[in-house]
C-alpha cells in the first residue's frame, strides 16, 4: 500500500515536472562549446585515472633515464637531466593527446554522442568544448614534469618564462596532433583499440627523436629520420626556450606542423563526427 | 524555430513514405511507412536486427535516409534536421547520459545546452532528480548507479526540455520488474502532458500495455500495423494455453490438439503450447484428448491470443529471437 502511495507521488512529481518547462531559446555556438568545456573539467577531477595513466610513464622515464643512464650518456646525471627535461616534457604532454581519442571513442561506444547528436546545437561544439578539458590534462601534464625536474635539480637557464614559454609551445602542438587521434577515435571499435593504436604510433616516433639521445651518435639512416622527426623539432625548440635561447626556426617549424596536422585532421575530424 | 502557427497545421508526430537503409551491403530498413498522430504512444514491435534501431536514428536525424522522406512534427528530417532536433527527445539503447558525471551534472550539462541558464539548469536537475527518485545518489557518478536508476537518469535528461516527441528504444531492456513498470509509468505521464513516444521494443507485452497503435516489423518492413486488439483478432479470436509436465510430449500434445481443436503453436517455453480456438467447447475437447493420451497438463487456461502469438503467426518465428534461428518452425512436427 505505500509502496503504492509512493508511486503515485512519483508519478505526480513527474508529470508536475513535464508540465513545468518551457523551451527557452536555443544556446549559441560559443555557449554550447563551453558548456562541452565545462563538461571536459568535470571529467579531469572525475576520472583522475586517466592523467595519472599518461604521466606516471613519463616520470618513470625521466626517473630511469637520468640515473641509469645519465652517467654514461652524458657523463653525470645532472648533465643529461638538463639535456632530456624539455624532451620529457614533450612525451609527457603529446602521450596526453591519445587521450583525446580515447575519450571522444568512450561518447561513441556508451551513445552519448548520439544524445549530443540529437540537440538542436551547433554541430562541432562537443569537438571543440573538449579542446578546454584536454589543455587542461595537457598543462598538468607538463607541470608534473617541470616540477620533478626541478626537485631533481634541473635549473633552466631561461627561468621560469622559458619554462612557462616551452610548455606552452608544447600544449599549442599538442591541439594540432589530437585531432590525429581524434580521427582514430572515430574510426576505431573501442576506447582500448585507440589507446593502443594510438600509443602504437607515439611511443616509437618519441624514441625515434632526440629526446633521449643527440641524433650525432646515431647510425646514419636513423639519424636522417631522427632529425626531421617533427617530435626533434618540437624538442629542440622546447630545449631552446627553456635555455632562455630560443630557436626561432625550430619553434616556427613546430607551430608549422601543428597547423598542418589541424587544417588536415580537424576538419576529417568534424566530418567524421557529423556523418557517424 | 517552430512557432505556434506551425505547429497547429500538423497532427501529425510522423510521417515517413518508404524510408529505407543500407549499410553496405546489408539492408537494415527495406522501405518503411510509419504514421503516427501527435497524442500517441506507438510501438515498434520486432525482434533484434528487425530495423527498429536504424529507423529511429532516421528520424532522429542521426542519419539520413537512402530512400523515401520523413516528416517529423511537419518537418523535413533531412532538409529540415536542426528544427526536428528542437523538437525531439532520445532515450533508451540508443542515446545514453555521461558516464563519468554525476547525475545531476548529466541532467545540468542537458539543461545548458537546451538553452537554460546556470541557475534554471541546476533548478530543473533537482526538479527532476526529486520527482525520479533519484535525489540522494544525485551527487553519486552515473557509473556507479544500479540498472534501473540509470535509466530514469536517461529518461529523466531527455525531459530537462519537455519534447513534443520522444524516441523510447527498448527503454526496460534489461530491467527488474519494478524499475520497468517506472518506466511505464513515465511514458504514460508523458503522453498525458501532450507528448508523443514512438516506442521501440522486442517486448510484446510492453507494446501491448503502452501502445495505441504498433507496427510489427520483420527484416526491414512493416508486416502488420493496428492496434494490439486488431493484431490479436487478426489470429483469431481467442486461444488455448496447455502447458506440459513433459516437454519431450509436446510433439504428441501438438498432433492431439491438432485433431481436435486445430494447428498447435509452440511457445517459446519448451513445455508449452497454444491453439487458436474461438470455441470454448472445442477448447474442452482438446483438454479431454490430451488427458486421455496420459499426457500430463501442469496448466491450462482459455484467453485471448498473445501478441506472441500474433508475431509468430505473422512472420513464422518468434520475437525474442536474437540471431534468427527460426527454431520454432524447424520444431514443428509435420
Amino acid at each position: 500500500m505505500s509502496a503504492a502511495a509512493s508511486r503515485d507521488t512519483d508519478t505526480l512529481a513527474v508529470r508536475r515536472a513535464i508540465a513545468a518547462t518551457a523551451r527557452p531559446p536555443r544556446p549559441g555556438a560559443l555557449s554550447a562549446a563551453l558548456t562541452f568545456g565545462w563538461r571536459g573539467m568535470l571529467k579531469v577531477r572525475h576520472v583522475p585515472e586517466q592523467l595519472l595513466d599518461v604521466t606516471v610513464t613519463p616520470v618513470m622515464f625521466l626517473l630511469l633515464f637520468t640515473y641509469l643512464f645519465g652517467g654514461s650518456v652524458a657523463g653525470s646525471t645532472s648533465e643529461y637531466l638538463n639535456y632530456i627535461l624539455p624532451g620529457v616534457l614533450v612525451m609527457s604532454v603529446l602521450f596526453t593527446t591519445v587521450y583525446s581519442g580515447v575519450a571522444l571513442n568512450t561518447d561513441l561506444t556508451t551513445g552519448v554522442v548520439d544524445r549530443f547528436r540529437s540537440l538542436p546545437i551547433w554541430r562541432p561544439a562537443p569537438l571543440l568544448g573538449a579542446l578546454l578539458g584536454d589543455t587542461v590534462r595537457y598543462v598538468i601534464a607538463g607541470t608534473v614534469i617541470i616540477v620533478l625536474g626541478v626537485v631533481l635539480g634541473y635549473r633552466p637557464d631561461g627561468g621560469a618564462l622559458g619554462a612557462v614559454a616551452a610548455l606552452v609551445l608544447v600544449v599549442v602542438f599538442s591541439f594540432g596532433l589530437s585531432w590525429v587521434f581524434s580521427v582514430l577515435g572515430l574510426l576505431l571499435r573501442s576506447p582500448n583499440a585507440v589507446l593502443n593504436a594510438g600509443f602504437t604510433g607515439i611511443f616509437p616516433l618519441t624514441f625515434l627523436s632526440n629526446v633521449f639521445v643527440q641524433p650525432g651518435t646515431l647510425p646514419g639512416p636513423l639519424e636522417a629520420f631522427v632529425q626531421v622527426n617533427p617530435i626533434s623539432v618540437l624538442a629542440t625548440a622546447s630545449r631552446s626556450l627553456m635555455a632562455g635561447n630560443p630557436d626561432w626556426v625550430s619553434i616556427a617549424v613546430s607551430l608549422g606542423v601543428a597547423a598542418a596536422l589541424a587544417a588536415v585532421f580537424l576538419p576529417l575530424t568534424t566530418r567524421l563526427y557529423v556523418r557517424h | 524555430m517552430t512557432t505556434q502557427a506551425d505547429l497547429a497545421q500538423t497532427d501529425l508526430a510522423i510521417e515517413a513514405t518508404g524510408i529505407a537503409k543500407s549499410f553496405g551491403a546489408t539492408q537494415a530498413v527495406a522501405g518503411i511507412d510509419l504514421v503516427v498522430p501527435v497524442g500517441a504512444i506507438y510501438g515498434v514491435l520486432g525482434p533484434n536486427g528487425a530495423g527498429k534501431t536504424t529507423t529511429i536514428r532516421m528520424l532522429a536525424t542521426l542519419i539520413e535516409p537512402d530512400a523515401g522522406r520523413a516528416r517529423v512534427l511537419g518537418h523535413d528530417v533531412v532538409a529540415e534536421a536542426d528544427a526536428v532536433r528542437g523538437l525531439i527527445s532520445l532515450t533508451g539503447q540508443l542515446a545514453s547520459v555521461d558516464e563519468d558525471l554525476t547525475g545531476r551534472e548529466n541532467l545540468v550539462l542537458l539543461g545548458r545546452l537546451l538553452g537554460l541558464r546556470r541557475a534554471a539548469a541546476r533548478a530543473r536537475a533537482d526538479q527532476l532528480l526529486e520527482a525520479f527518485g533519484i535525489a540522494e545518489a544525485g551527487g553519486k557518478l552515473v557509473k556507479h548507479y544500479s540498472g534501473g536508476m540509470r535509466r530514469r537518469v536517461d529518461i529523466a535528461a531527455s525531459i530537462v526540455v519537455t519534447p513534443q516527441l520522444m524516441f523510447l528504444d527498448e527503454p526496460t531492456t534489461g530491467l527488474d520488474p519494478r524499475s520497468r513498470n517506472q518506466v511505464w509509468e513515465i511514458a504514460r505521464a508523458l503522453v498525458a502532458e501532450g507528448a508523443t513516444i514512438l516506442l521501440c521494443t522486442q517486448y510484446l507485452e510492453e507494446a501491448d500495455q503502452l501502445a495505441d497503435g504498433i507496427a510489427v516489423i520483420d527484416r526491414g518492413r512493416v508486416i502488420a500495423e493496428g492496434t494490439p486488439a486488431q493484431l490479436k483478432a487478426s489470429v483469431g479470436t481467442g486461444s488455448l494455453h496447455v502447458r506440459l509436465l513433459d516437454p519431450d510430449r509436446r510433439p504428441e500434445a501438438a498432433r492431439l490438439l491438432e485433431g481436435a481443436v486445430g494447428p498447435a503453436v509452440l511457445d517459446a517455453d519448451p513445455a508449452a503450447l497454444s491453439v487458436p480456438s474461438a470455441d470454448a467447447a472445442r477448447a474442452a475437447t482438446g483438454i479431454a484428448e490430451l488427458a486421455r493420451a496420459g499426457v500430463g497438463i501442469a496448466d491450462f487456461s482459455r484467453g485471448q491470443p498473445s501478441l506472441d502469438e500474433v508475431f509468430l503467426a505473422l512472420t513464422g518465428h518468434l520475437a525474442e529471437e536474437t540471431d534468427g534461428a527460426p527454431q520454432a518452425l524447424e520444431e514443428q512436427p509435420s
